[in-house]
């Protein structure tokens, strides 16, 4: 599937169906982070030169795959390189990590939503759950080299699935690792050392959270009770990235009234006090069903070509 | 010489078998059918037709050329006006442009132009010798933001004339809306493809993966170099009517619904794509895009669709033959009707219940027409207590789009009217200088003929402005 070096010149990938293998964004580098989250750089200058801290990419792996959107993880704008850090959770992930460096995938287009807003914001904390951490990872660092004072608290399920910590210690003035089954750092989810910090009576001008939307929604009810503003990244929900289709369409609340938005053209940020989160995650479960079956299905698809 | 009162048919798909697949339903003029039509152009004197052309097309001038079995000569006719001959012969409603002004049409059926000019444009394709030349360049260049129609026809037009044209796509292939909206079905890609390339030949280079407004703003695009800059970025964003249950799983908007079929090949057997199958179906809309939604979901397995109109057919906006096609092919049409909620499953007993969330029916309102609207049209009123539920599994909505926002946000001293769409003067002009837009960003979703009609407007005063 690999292609041998050859890019096409930008002007020739205009024939509507490519040959098989005919691709043009090259993989720098490649690193398994966990065994089911990768770390990949890709080269795409004009991406790297803009993309900003909270910002998005579109991919699709080759001619006949699905479009997914990836947060910007980190960027090299010397190398033109863009990093994206992911998780191996549906078909085109899957197909997505069958790639090695040296390699390249058929598109890569960004970078796209809003940056995550830094204004006025001394103190911040930043909370991050599972994969959620790679996008989580970027914001906390942009904090830092504005130098203001970085918080972080990040939560796996268990020991095995830890990522980035070395990165978030490297850009925080504290962090706190959870899991849930206390097979590394301090057991439990991320609520507990954000209620515990927030009861000592330390303040945040701002808790900025990414991960499931589950725990979003309760560390938006944790801070909430101590009235520190909450920022969550919609992106678990986000479909094709492109503000056309409205598919990643969420509810926020405002005073009283239901307002539709869309994810990635409005967001991927949102104030946590509004997004109407119990929806979101009804929502959210119609894709992951036929992510899953189609995991499955590529699964078993590449183990035949391996025998 | 004898007038012929009725059209010559044009071959299509046996209705039973084309609702099971995605291939043209429209077979097009056999050489001899053809050569019927066009005799019975009487070709009148005052030429009402060419008036009615967005594009000014000679529309008598190409039928004479058929006639005298020169199809080389017509298609150079309308190569001359339109860019995409073989995509408006399919898409153009011309049963309300060029053929509702046709002399013949008066008494008897008008000629079936659109027949024709897709005759003729499928004729060059595959059997044409000469392919354009490329012009001499004339040092200009000219940045073109979106692939759709308005961005095809400005970047031919400018290409023709010796400019040196750049289109930038979002998308990872060119076309827009007449690749990721229309189907398959009513509008093969291959044929946007041929378009494409033929534009290739004339020197336009296409950058896919480019958005405008974030890889690159208008202003870096005005500093890079380029002399002017032409905004066809379409009207992407989808609309929903804000009544209860839209956040339903299994409500979809349509454009989501048809990218994922048409662009992202969910009607190939084995998509990666996620798109749900099957089951009853609700099309809520009566444009064009609402019948492609209806007849594609039909195509991917639907037991029944059913459209939801709120006004009758008689108003019904879209295409009239894709109206007759689609109830061919078995579609019901629920006309006079408005939804008023989408009904979701939800056992209170259990909240982890894997169906909780889903479609289990659209409820409905039965409307009658009032008093004319300031368009003319009868303003639909509801009639009280008229309520009814359709039981449904999915629900598309397609009630129309606005322009995406991000052009807007990005470039400062850009004038936007209310609804989104670029503020523009007779000639596409913007309020910022070097910058001309057209299309579905300037008027919200409207048709592709007038899309390009703006994009030939546009190329016009570009080529004008620049050559001061």
């Amino acid at each position: 599937m690999e292609a041998d070096g050859v890019t096409a010149p930008l002007f020739a990938k205009t024939v509507l169906f490519l040959p098989e293998g005919m691709t043009m964004y090259k993989i720098l580098k490649k690193r398994k982070l966990n065994d089911f989250v990768t770390y990949m750089e890709i080269e795409s200058p004009a991406v790297a030169a803009k993309a900003k801290a909270g910002q998005f990419i579109i991919l699709r792996v080759d001619e006949t795959g699905e479009r997914i959107p990836l947060t910007v993880a980190g960027t090299d704008p010397d190398k033109g390189g863009v990093s994206i850090i992911f998780q191996v959770v549906g078909a085109t992930t899957e197909k997505l990590n069958a790639k090695e460096e040296g390699g390249y995938i058929s598109d890569f287009v960004g970078p796209l939503g809003e940056p995550t807003h830094t204004e006025g914001i001394e103190k911040v904390c930043i909370v991050g759950g599972g994969v959620g951490c790679a996008i989580a990872l970027p914001v906390a660092r942009e904090f830092r080299r504005l130098g203001r004072e970085v918080t972080s608290i990040i939560g796996f399920r268990s020991k095995d699935l830890v990522i980035l910590e070395d990165e978030f210690r490297l850009c925080s003035d504290s962090l706190t690792v959870m899991t849930d089954d206390g097979s590394y750092g301090r057991k439990g989810n991320v609520t507990l050392p954000l209620r515990e910090t927030l009861e000592t009576g330390r303040k945040f001008d701002r808790v900025i959270t990414i991960g499931p939307l589950i725990m979003m929604k309760f560390v938006t009810q944790t801070a909430k009770e101590f009235g520190i503003p909450v920022t969550v990244s919609m992106n678990p929900i986000m479909i094709d990235g492109t503000g056309m289709c409205g598919g990643c369409r969420l509810t926020l609340v405002r005073d009283g009234k239901r307002i539709m938005k869309f994810a990635c053209v409005d967001g991927p940020d949102f104030d946590g006090y509004e997004v109407d989160f119990d929806e979101a995650m009804l929502r959210n479960r119609a894709y992951n069903e036929f992510e899953r079956k189609a995991h499955e299905a590529t699964c078993n698809l590449l183990r035949g070509e391996v025998k | 010489m004898a007038i012929i009162p009725k059209r010559t048919e044009m071959p299509v798909q046996d209705p039973k078998v084309r609702a099971h697949n995605f291939d043209e339903v429209a077979l097009g003029y056999t050489p001899a059918l053809a050569a019927a039509e066009a005799q019975r152009c009487l070709n009148c004197k005052n030429r009402p037709c060419v008036k009615g052309c967005p594009v000014n097309i000679d529309i008598p001038d190409f039928i004479t050329k058929i006639k005298e079995n020169d199809i080389e000569g017509a298609y150079e006719i309308i190569n001359r006006s339109s860019s995409l001959p073989s995509v408006c012969g399919r898409v153009c409603p011309q049963e309300t442009q060029c053929e509702s002004l046709c002399t013949l049409g008066i008494r008897f059926e008008p000629v079936a132009i659109g027949r024709l000019e897709r005759y003729v444009a499928d004729f060059h394709a595959e059997k044409g010798v000469k392919s354009a030349e490329r012009p001499a360049p004339n040092g200009r260049r000219v940045a073109v933001v979106g692939s759709g129609p308005s961005g095809l026809t400005c970047a031919g037009d400018l290409a023709k004339k010796g400019y040196e044209v750049t289109v930038y796509e979002a998308f990872h292939t060119p076309g827009g809306v007449l690749v990721y909206g229309i189907p398959e079905f009513r509008l093969p890609k291959a044929i946007v493809s041929r378009e494409i390339r033929s534009l290739e030949r004339l020197g336009v280079k296409f950058e896919n993966n480019v958005v405008i407004g974030r890889t690159f703003t208008v202003e870096e695009l005005m500093a890079s170099g380029f002399d002017a800059v032409f905004i066809g970025s379409g009207a992407g964003l989808p609309k929903f009517m804000n009544i209860p249950g839209e956040s339903c799983i299994g409500v979809y908007s349509a454009n989501e619904f048809l990218t994922r079929a048409n662009l992202m090949k969910a009607y190939v057997d084995e998509p990666e794509t996620p798109i749900m199958k099957g089951g009853r179906v609700a099309v809520v809309g009566g444009g064009n895009v609402a019948m492609d939604a209806a007849r594609t979901a039909l195509r991917l397995g639907a037991e029944k669709v059913t459209v939801i109109y709120r006004r009758s057919l008689e108003e019904l906006p879209a295409r009239k033959e894709e109206v007759e096609h689609a109830m061919e092919e078995g579609i019901d049409f629920c006309l006079l009707c408005s939804p008023t909620r989408i009904l979701g499953y939800n056992n209170e007993s259990d909240p982890r219940d894997p169906k909780n969330g889903f479609v289990t029916g659209i409820e409905c309102i039965r409307m009658e027409l009032g008093e004319p609207d300031s368009d003319g049209r009868r303003r639909p009123v509801e009639i009280k207590g008229s309520e009814f539920t359709l039981d449904v599994d999915t629900v598309i909505m397609s009630i129309g789009t606005s322009p995406n926002p991000l052009i807007k946000n990005t470039t400062s001293g850009l004038d936007i009217n209310r609804y989104g769409g670029i503020i523009v003067d007779g000639s596409g002009k913007t309020s910022l200088r070097g910058v001309y837009a057209g299309g579905d960003a300037v008027t919200g979703a409207a048709t592709v003929i007038s899309a390009m009609g703006a994009g030939k407007v546009a190329a016009s005063a570009i080529d004008e402005y620049l050559s001061k």
